[in-house]
């Protein structure tokens, strides 16, 4: 039996300074025979370990075409990501994976796409506009719509005018505050749903962010007529292991790390506004 | 059920342990540890605990000496197999940082030796049988608790002195082993009777000096652990909780039982079934080499629920909700049945005296049977 928990060492290609707090690193896992092996699917994750603090979960926002670089952003929240943050090119972390279930990419050929994000920098969606704006025949109307708290808080500026250019792509932006030269949308990201081009009864929501912005994104999709099974969102709970052992990361029956983190809705709906769980 | 029952006189229990031993086991087995059972090693039968009773009540757990000629005159002591297979805390590798900057992790799987486990309760098998699913039949099993657990050989016995706390026919896994050992005892006034339920439990049991046994004292043993099963008082209101507890997960029972409980996680310390764990680093001074090891974690702690700066179970009342909506209801959904074996554990070792099936009862009310 191979041991699943030690994890493999990567090096750090390339660091990239998102905004203040967010940074991505390029990492490349030095045993070429292991990066050669390695395959993953938008929305998984992998186990980043720092030496001498611990390991992380994070997702990967590179495409899985690109197979000599695994990407991940990250804010720096916690002990490791804090410590993440230091590091420079060159430098060696650990890494293993890739973990959990993905977006329903595949499923979602041939029908419109509304892709919404909260927060800052949401990295488990960025890897879903990156697939989809590189296979765009594939797709039918693609939407992007993200919010943000503050309008400084934006990272990709250049990345959303590159897919605004897409053809039959609509991308909207949203910030509670917006400051002076903001071009775009003061107030929810729901306020801009009625601009959206979709045929409900054929289109795949997938959306990540804060569980409060996610259950209003629910709500206007249901009431537009958008069945659960089509509107999809990542989990995040405390993983130690992300093998399904640890205990931490379990909604209700779920194991977030094994069963998810992509869940349909109506996996998730019966402990979706129960605080605590 | 095809079992040969056999007689052990009692003089002969040391002649299993030397079998066991012999056999190329370390044996272990029941003795008085710091006034309570638990498992220690075992080379002369006379260690065991006999004459010892006990008595455990809500927060209550006490040894006293009797006239029983008996070893095995007590329900079960604060741990069951858990520590053995999933270890309270271990390592699970080292990181190691090379001049150059370069960093290997290298697993450090426990050299798990043989090992006979004597004494072993119906609802520890039970538990034991749960962990095995969560560890080693899911998409990916554990290496550490794989290791312990191919090295393991189980000598049951059979509760004919379940405690007060004690509710294993209610969740159907006792008084009396059926599944998942070597060798099962049932312990008489004068002796064993042996029944042997594997390759390995049988190649043990063909060597032991064994009597026929007499009917009587068949009969004997039915009508201990018959009676055993009628003394059990306390049950769970149904066998298939999960729909009624994740009905009620609003009931004002769950902030009342907050208000007592202190969230220190006792109940899942001593739960046979309880698997969650943390992990952690530890570097030495220099800092070159990292030890990565796990350790028991509960849901009761503030951790537990940590994501990035945010305590999703602040209080205590989400905290008891988690831990018995998971253990009586979502435990269905993943493994198939309850995560309760009823062996009273939590009640008895609860510092204030919480009562499992009193809450869950509070909670769901009657359930009619799945």
């Amino acid at each position: 039996m191979s041991n699943p928990y030690p994890p493999r060492e990567a090096r750090i290609v390339e660091r990239i300074q998102e905004s203040s707090g967010l940074f991505t690193l390029r990492l490349q896992l030095t045993d070429s025979a292991m990066q050669g092996d390695y395959r993953f699917a938008p929305g998984q994750f992998n186990m980043l370990y720092l030496h001498g603090v611990g390991e992380v979960a994070i997702s990967i926002v590179s495409d899985p075409s690109d197979e000599h670089l695994i990407d991940h952003t990250i804010r720096a929240v916690g002990r490791v990501t804090r410590g993440l943050e230091q590091l420079k090119a060159g430098e060696r972390i650990g890494l293993r994976g890739p973990y959990g279930r993905g977006w329903p990419l595949s499923a979602a050929e041939g029908r419109d796409v509304v892709v919404v994000t909260g927060g800052l920098g949401c990295a488990p969606v960025v890897s879903v506009i990156n697939y989809i704006a590189r296979r765009r025949a594939r797709f039918g109307h693609l939407n992007i719509v993200q919010g943000v708290k503050h309008s400084s808080d934006l990272i990709w500026r250049e990345r959303y005018a590159e897919w605004r250019a897409l053809p039959d792509t609509l991308v909207l932006l949203a910030t509670d505050a917006g400051e002076p030269l903001w071009p775009w949308h003061i107030g929810r990201v729901t306020d801009l749903f009625d601009r959206l081009q979709f045929d409900p009864q054929r289109a795949s929501v997938m959306m990540c962010g804060p569980e409060g912005m996610m259950r209003a994104v629910v709500n206007h999709m249901r009431a537009a007529g958008v069945a659960d099974t089509d509107i999809w969102l990542s989990m995040e709970r405390n993983m130690q292991c992300a093998l399904g052992h640890c205990g931490h990361c379990q909604y209700g029956d779920k194991f977030i790390c094994r069963d998810g983190p992509v869940f349909s809705f109506d996996q998730v709906a019966a402990l979706f506004d129960v605080p605590g769980f | 059920m095809n079992q040969v029952l056999s007689y052990l006189p009692r003089p002969d229990l040391q002649v299993l342990i030397e079998t066991l031993q012999a056999a190329g086991f370390h044996c272990v087995g029941p003795r008085v540890v710091d006034g309570a059972i638990g498992y220690g090693a075992l080379d002369d039968a006379a260690q065991l605990p006999w004459g010892v009773t006990e008595m455990q009540a809500p927060g209550h757990y006490r040894l006293s000496d009797s006239d029983t000629p008996r070893c095995f005159a007590w329900a079960n002591g604060p741990q069951a197999l858990k520590p053995f297979l999933f270890a309270p805390r271990e390592n699970l590798w080292t990181s190691r940082r090379e001049a150059d900057g370069g960093l290997h992790c290298d697993e450090t799987l426990p050299e798990a030796m043989p090992l006979a486990v004597i004494g072993v309760r119906p609802c520890d098998l039970a538990a034991l049988a749960l962990h095995d699913q969560h560890f080693l039949r899911q998409a990916v099993s554990d290496p550490y608790y794989a290791r312990r657990r191919e090295a393991l050989f189980l000598v049951a016995v059979n509760c004919t002195h379940p405690a007060a706390t004690c509710f294993c026919v209610s969740t159907g896994d006792g008084p009396r082993a059926t599944y998942g050992y070597d060798l099962a005892l049932t312990e008489l006034d004068d002796g064993y009777l042996v029944e042997a339920h594997s390759e390995r439990g049988r190649a043990i049991a063909a060597v032991l000096p064994l009597a026929a046994e007499e009917e009587a004292q068949v009969a004997a043993a039915d009508v201990a652990l018959q009676q055993a099963a009628d003394s059990q008082t306390r049950r769970l209101p149904g066998t298939h909780l999960q729909a009624p507890l994740f009905a009620n997960l609003n009931h004002p029972r769950w902030d009342e039982v907050a208000e007592r409980c202190l969230s220190c996680g006792n109940c899942t310390s001593v739960c046979p079934t309880c698997f969650c764990y943390s992990a952690h680093d530890q570097p030495t001074l220099a800092g070159d080499l990292v030890e990565h090891y796990r350790e028991w974690d509960s849901c009761f702690t503030q951790g537990h629920s940590y994501i990035h700066g945010i305590t999703l179970r602040a209080e205590t009342a989400p905290r008891y909700r988690q831990w018995l909506t998971h253990k009586l209801g979502s435990w269905h959904a993943q493994y198939g049945r309850s995560g309760c074996v009823g062996c009273g554990r939590c009640i008895a070792w609860c510092p204030v005296g919480i009562d499992l099936t009193e809450e869950a009862a509070a909670i769901c009310g009657e359930v009619a049977p799945a």
